[in-house]
């Protein structure tokens, strides 16, 4: 027999039990699949997604505008080659330095699939079909590039890596919604998935360090200070997100005079922010009681001061500790967003109940869920997948991969 | 040996230390250690011996009496704490590393971050003590990837690179394995000889007796006993001592 089928054996076949048990599981599991992929393929009606494929990408967005976002993905995905390259180029000093290993290889070649593919199977016209291949062109040119010559700009490069991002999600915030020389786009014209990474991003940006702080100031000796992070925290963990996403929209609009207060969807940006800030404290805390106390005093005793000693010494690994709770803070508050289409705004969510009040696609709910399902999961494996890698850089104890 | 000169790095006089829960660690404990000297602190546990050190470098504050290092009176001004914390170096019996950092960043960090020095120098520096310490080869691991009496002695390295006046070593074998208490002791015997000041607790006895100029007794918070080691382990003038050394020795 085939060391295959001898395995197959063993795992599901070692007892009459486990044998009856695997059987059954296998014929739920294969009809299951079975009856989807025949609705799928025969009896879903995808034109759905195609027709409105813009809307649910950029909701009303201006189309005479829309060359920004695509000169804003062109940015994105040159970035996304360049760190990928330059991370790759620059093993840590007790690593194997692999230009490709093997994950990199599998997932060239899914980009390269994914955008032969995805492009011609929603039935794209074939100029966006051909930019899509320029693009999954460009990102695999730049990584090419990046790690072929990221050596020779030594440290340098990685600190430049450092600073692109946060300085592209700048120059996107201004092509998105105008300014410096651009017709200005009002947050009311913004929706879809442009929406959701946009409202997510800049919440998840910003309630780290608010979260970080609160954190800090929870543990601190300053009773104010402390009790302050303390009543902030439990009365946000207290209060559903819902609930606070409509006081935002009424109490901002009354406390602040007119012109001062912001435009909804800055308002419920806000509010999420601070939502997941006092999440994100509570696993920021747990990561700064990971770290011994010794590491303080040796940072001290060498002359540090506090903040330095914060910064340097504990800040490091008590992130590390709490990066797994706080990734998945951040995917939770991703799927947040949705809630923003119950205060009215157009992003997936908002878009897809739009599109399916729409009379000319009554019914067909299941292929906007299934999608909508789809490219949620696809945001969230990205942050989760993220997350793990930058978890094995960081992680001092891992052992040195040396494929 | 190098004889001791008569400068005085660091005057504690009649220290008292009360924890927040009214535990009184330092019952008036005195001690003074000059330049080049090595004193050996000894006692039982929960003596206070660790508690005395740590207040040295200012980890621990204390209620009364006074303590100057290297001629900075050591109060609550901030400023005096970090001049402070500059000149003396301490280590500690957990090694304390930053598993975060390499070996090498371990030692580069402070004397960036702190000195200002330009990191090239440092670095250089630092790949010379870890010659000296005898674990150069090391220097791109991290601090989980050695041994015990390794990190230790990149402890002491890391010590040495913001070049301290004063070494404060809180039990630096405690928390080893026997096969390797030897490495580090013998470390700290080569720092001895090049007359650095060093102030340690410890209770390695042989090391007391051949490396210490002063050895000292501290119980109940007290200092009891002052000695040269050959006087402190053969002929102690307190029964205090002298209970001490029969349970040790």
């Amino acid at each position: 027999m085939k060391p295959v089928l001898r395995r197959l054996r063993a795992e599901l076949f070692a007892t009459p039990a486990d044998a009856v048990l695997s059987t059954g599981l296998i014929a739920v599991l294969s009809l299951a699949a079975f009856g989807f992929l025949r609705w799928a393929f025969t009896q879903a009606q995808w034109a759905v997604i195609r027709v409105n494929s813009t809307l649910f990408a950029v909701g009303r967005y201006p189309v005479e505008e829309q060359w920004r976002l695509w000169l804003l993905l062109w940015l994105l995905f040159a970035a996304t080659g360049l760190s990928w390259g330059v991370l790759r180029s620059h093993p840590r000093p007790d690593r194997s330095g692999v230009l490709w290993p093997r994950n990199d290889r599998i997932a060239a070649t899914l980009l390269v699939v994914l955008g032969l593919w995805r492009p011609a199977a929603m039935g794209l016209s074939l100029s966006i079909q051909a930019r899509w291949w320029g693009l999954v062109a460009l990102l695999l040119l730049v990584r090419w590039l990046a790690g072929r010559f990221g050596p020779r700009f030594g440290p340098l490069g990685l600190r430049l890596v450092a600073l692109m991002w946060p300085v592209l999600y700048l120059v996107g915030m201004v092509l998105i919604s105008g300014g410096l020389g651009l017709v200005a786009v009002s947050p009311s014209e913004w929706g879809g998935l442009l929406l959701t990474l946009l409202a997510s991003s800049f919440a998840i940006l910003l309630c780290f360090p608010i979260g970080v702080l609160l954190a800090l100031g929870r543990r601190s000796d300053l009773p104010l200070l402390r009790w302050g992070s303390v009543l902030y925290i439990e009365f946000i963990r207290g209060a559903p997100l819902i609930t606070l996403l409509f006081l935002g929209q009424n109490i901002l609009g009354f406390l602040l005079p007119g012109g001062l207060a912001p435009d909804r969807i800055w308002r419920a940006a806000w509010v999420l922010t601070f939502f997941a800030a006092a999440y994100l404290a509570e696993a920021v805390r747990s990561g700064l009681a990971a770290v011994p106390r010794g590491q303080l005093e040796a940072a001290r005793s060498l002359g540090l001061s506090y903040p330095k000693a914060l910064q340097h010494v504990v800040l490091p690994q008590a992130l590390r500790v709490a990066l797994p709770a706080m990734v998945g803070q951040f995917i939770s508050l991703l799927q947040d967003t949705t809630l923003l289409s119950l205060i009215g705004l157009l992003e997936l969510l908002g878009t897809a109940r739009t599109v399916m009040a729409n009379p000319a696609f009554l019914g067909k709910n299941a292929e906007v869920y299934l999608t909508l399902a789809v490219l949620f999961w696809c945001c969230c494996a990205a942050l989760g997948l993220g997350s793990r890698a930058l978890e094995r850089r960081l992680d001092p104890h891992a052992v040195p991969s040396a494929t | 040996m190098s004889q001791p000169s008569s400068e005085v790095m660091i005057e504690a006089r009649a220290v008292e230390k009360w924890y927040p829960n009214g535990f009184q660690a330092l019952r008036g404990a005195s001690l003074t250690v000059r330049r080049g000297e090595v004193v050996v602190i000894m006692g039982p546990s929960g003596s206070g011996k660790s508690t005395f050190i740590r207040t040295f470098n200012a980890l621990e504050d204390f209620q009364k009496g006074s303590i100057t290092v290297d001629g900075i009176v050591l109060s609550d001004d901030l400023r005096n704490i970090d001049a402070v914390r500059r000149e003396v170096g301490m280590v500690f019996q957990q090694f304390n590393l930053f598993p975060h950092l390499s070996v090498l960043d371990n030692l580069t960090l402070a004397p960036v971050l702190v000195r200002k020095r330009p990191k090239a120098e440092v670095e250089k520096q630092a790949w010379a003590l870890l010659e000296r310490v005898g674990i150069a080869e090391q220097a791109g691991k991290y601090p989980g990837q050695l041994s015990g009496g390794q990190q230790q002695r990149v402890a002491i390295a890391r010590a040495l690179c913001m070049e301290p006046r004063i070494l404060l070593f809180d039990e630096p074998t405690s928390a080893l394995d026997p096969e390797m208490v030897r490495e580090v002791l013998e470390v700290m015997q080569n720092l001895a000889d090049d007359d650095i000041t060093m102030v340690v607790v410890t209770h390695e006895v042989k090391f007391a007796r051949h490396v210490a100029h002063r050895v000292v007794l501290m119980a109940d918070g007290e200092v009891v006993e002052e000695a040269e080691p050959e006087v402190f382990f053969t002929n102690p003038s307190h029964e205090r001592t002298r209970r001490f050394l029969n349970q040790i020795l």
